[in-house]
């Protein structure tokens, strides 16, 4: 599951996902982050198991969490040429037997690469 | 022997057999050519890919006063005005002054399309018969007498397909593509595509009637660059009969606007060779994977591939396997052969057989220019270089007494280890550092090689925001150095 972690400038002072991470024993990918004067942003991905427990911790630090639950979002706008297929670094596209282009959202790792591709402006990831 | 007339009164009598491309390879292959001419009447083809190449001609009627228009504008988007008073050339890749690739001709043709007005701004020079000096006003698509599409280059038998070796990301007519081989894109629908389906081009010419988005239209003779089997088509119809579902405006990213053309070609089943024809799979339809990262004219080939192996999603290079990105929609292109099919099996749509024939055999000429400018012309050689435990103390008093902004370091045998640049020693005397020019030269300097194009070094300059590149032969030695005004004073003659 990803999650994202926005933490205020009090927070962001200590290493609050390296401290979740090794008390909490879990793995983390982190697939975006961005800094800013007064908040931090970042995208995490852990195993859907452990999400509760995670989400608690950092609550408990002050960080405020969101799930984000949906990835990539194709609009009626697609044309299904299929732009979008090989530039997804973890294959999120494919065609189905009707040669439409379907994208398995769930697998989404939010970096954008597809939005920046697609001819049509038929990609968006929802906040 | 069939002929177009005889079929064209089997489709009045609705008795017509009709079966799109891909239904046609299975007939062919269980009953054999022969057989198959006997039951099929009719093969429908489409295709749906972004066709730079494509623009409209429209008559806006005439203003009060009336106006010559010497410049006009739909939405900020210019058109051509060469011709007569109220005509313009409407062509798809215009970008809009305003808003750029957001925007552009396909987009204005899309928005006639969807019934929504476009604002029409004219300016001119005034005459005896035409004195107005400036219109703005709103249209529709209903409000112009006339939209002609005409599409100069449609409908690509088969097209190169692209991969990039370079170390940065493309933004090309081809798509997107991916540093270090990172993918392929291809364009084109294969064994649906029209011409492949007749490629001695017997029933596809000049006055061939078409599926042309979702109208009637017509093939008007061949398309520019056409060079078979790289066969393209000049097409026209009426923009005002013509459906948004089949003309789609889009942006390459970084590259700029098109249209998504959706076009059907039905193809005359006469006799057995031409059963045969419309058989082609795209095992059978090769072309080549060219490289982008060299951007020259002769790109060179990685390596041949089948429309077959594109189709597949994954081709292998340099041992390893691509992903592969189609940018043609096969499933507009299906519905448009299904589509195309259903109107001839009603009798809404007759065929006609060429009045004249397109070349099957044509060579395509590069462009003949005065000479092609290579960095060696321009550069300047020898380069004043410097090793790397030079004091920065004596680089910099190297720079003011050359005059020169770029001082290459190379190591004892000529090769290039870094570059410093005046901006870096004013960096380096401002905070009080003293000491070699190897602690503070950027050591991944970008180059030149001395029979790389000029317009090449210079967009490598522009894109990485750098002021010069040091000249670097194919042993890694510097030879010269050419800098952004050395070219700009060359190219902006
Ligand atoms: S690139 Fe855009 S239009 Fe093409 S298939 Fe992907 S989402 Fe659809
Ligand atoms: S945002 Fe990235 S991971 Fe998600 S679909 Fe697009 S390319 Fe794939």
């Amino acid at each position: 599951m990803m999650l994202e972690l926005i933490y205020d400038s009090a927070a962001v002072k200590e290493p609050v996902l390296v401290q979740v991470a090794l008390e909490e024993k879990v793995l983390m990918n982190i697939i975006e982050a961005e800094v800013g004067a007064r908040e931090g942003r970042i995208v995490i991905e852990i195993d859907d198991a452990l999400a509760e427990n995670i989400i608690s911790r950092f609550e408990e630090r002050g960080v405020e969490v969101r799930r984000l639950v949906r990835g990539i979002e194709k609009s009626d706008a697609c044309v299904d040429c299929g732009a979008c297929i090989s530039v997804c670094p973890v294959n999120v596209f494919y065609k189905d037997s009707d040669e439409r282009v379907i994208a398995e959202s769930e697998k989404c790792v939010r970096c954008r690469i597809c939005i920046g591709v697609c001819p049509l402006k038929a990609l968006s990831l929802p906040e | 022997m069939k002929t177009v007339d005889e079929i064209n009164q089997k489709i009045v009598e609705g008795s017509a057999s009709v079966v799109t491309a891909i239904e046609m390879k299975e007939i062919v292959q269980e009953l054999g050519p022969e057989k198959a001419a006997k039951e099929v009447d009719v093969v429908t083809t489409g295709t749906f890919g972004a066709m730079c190449s494509s623009g409209v001609f429209f008559n806006f009627g005439h203003s009060d006063p009336p106006i010559k228009m010497q410049k006009v504008w739909l939405n900020d988007v210019e058109a051509y005005t060469g011709v007569a008073a109220v005509d313009a050339y409407l062509g798809v890749t215009q970008l809009s002054e305003t808003l750029g690739m957001e925007y552009g001709g396909g987009h204005v043709i899309e928005d006639l399309l969807r019934g929504k007005e476009v604002e029409l701004r004219a300016t001119a020079y005034g005459t005896d018969c035409y004195p107005r000096k400036e219109i703005v006003t709103e249209i529709s698509l209903e409000d112009v007498n006339q939209a002609i599409m005409v599409n100069p280059r449609n409908a690509y038998q088969r097209y190169r397909a692209a991969t990039n070796s370079s170390e940065r990301i493309l933004r090309t007519y081809m798509g997107t593509l991916l540093p270090d081989f990172g993918n392929v894109t291809y364009a084109g629908v294969g064994e649906l595509s029209p011409m492949n389906n007749d490629p001695e081009y017997r029933t596809i010419g000049v006055g061939t009637r078409i599926f042309l988005g979702g109208a009637k239209g017509y093939v008007t003779g061949e398309g520019t660059q056409h060079a078979p089997p790289f066969g393209t088509l000049m097409v026209q119809g009426n923009l005002k009969e013509m459906s948004a579902e089949y003309m789609r405006a889009a942006t390459f990213p970084g590259y700029g606007t098109t249209l998504f053309v959706g076009m059907g070609i039905p193809i005359p089943i006469l006799d057995a060779d031409m059963a045969k024809a419309t058989a082609i799979r795209d095992e059978d339809i090769e072309t080549v994977i060219i490289d982008f990262g060299v951007p020259r004219r002769d790109r060179p080939v990685i390596r041949k591939v089948t429309y077959a192996e594109l189709r597949s999603g994954k081709v292998e290079i340099n041992g390893e396997e691509v992903r592969v990105s189609p940018l043609s929609s096969y499933h507009m292109a299906r519905k448009i052969a299904e589509e195309l099919k259903l109107m001839i099996e009603k009798g809404e749509f007759l065929l006609s057989l060429p009045v004249e024939r397109i070349p099957t055999k044509e060579v395509f000429k590069p462009m003949r220019q005065k000479e092609i400018k290579v960095v060696k012309n321009v550069m300047s050689t020898p380069a004043i270089t410097v090793t790397p435990d030079t004091s920065i103390a004596d680089a910099s008093k190297t720079l003011i007494e050359k005059g020169i902004n770029h001082l290459p370091v190379v190591d004892s045998s000529g090769k290039l280890a870094g570059i410093v640049t005046s901006w870096d020693i004013a960096k380096a005397v401002a905070v009080g550092k003293s000491g070699r020019v190897e602690e503070i030269m950027t050591k991944k300097v970008i180059t030149a090689s001395p029979d790389e194009p000029v317009e090449v070094a210079a967009r490598k300059m522009e894109s990485k925001r750098i002021s010069a590149l040091p000249v670097v032969d194919a042993r890694g030695r510097v030879i010269g150095i050419v800098s952004s005004e050395d070219l700009s004073k060359l190219l902006a003659r």
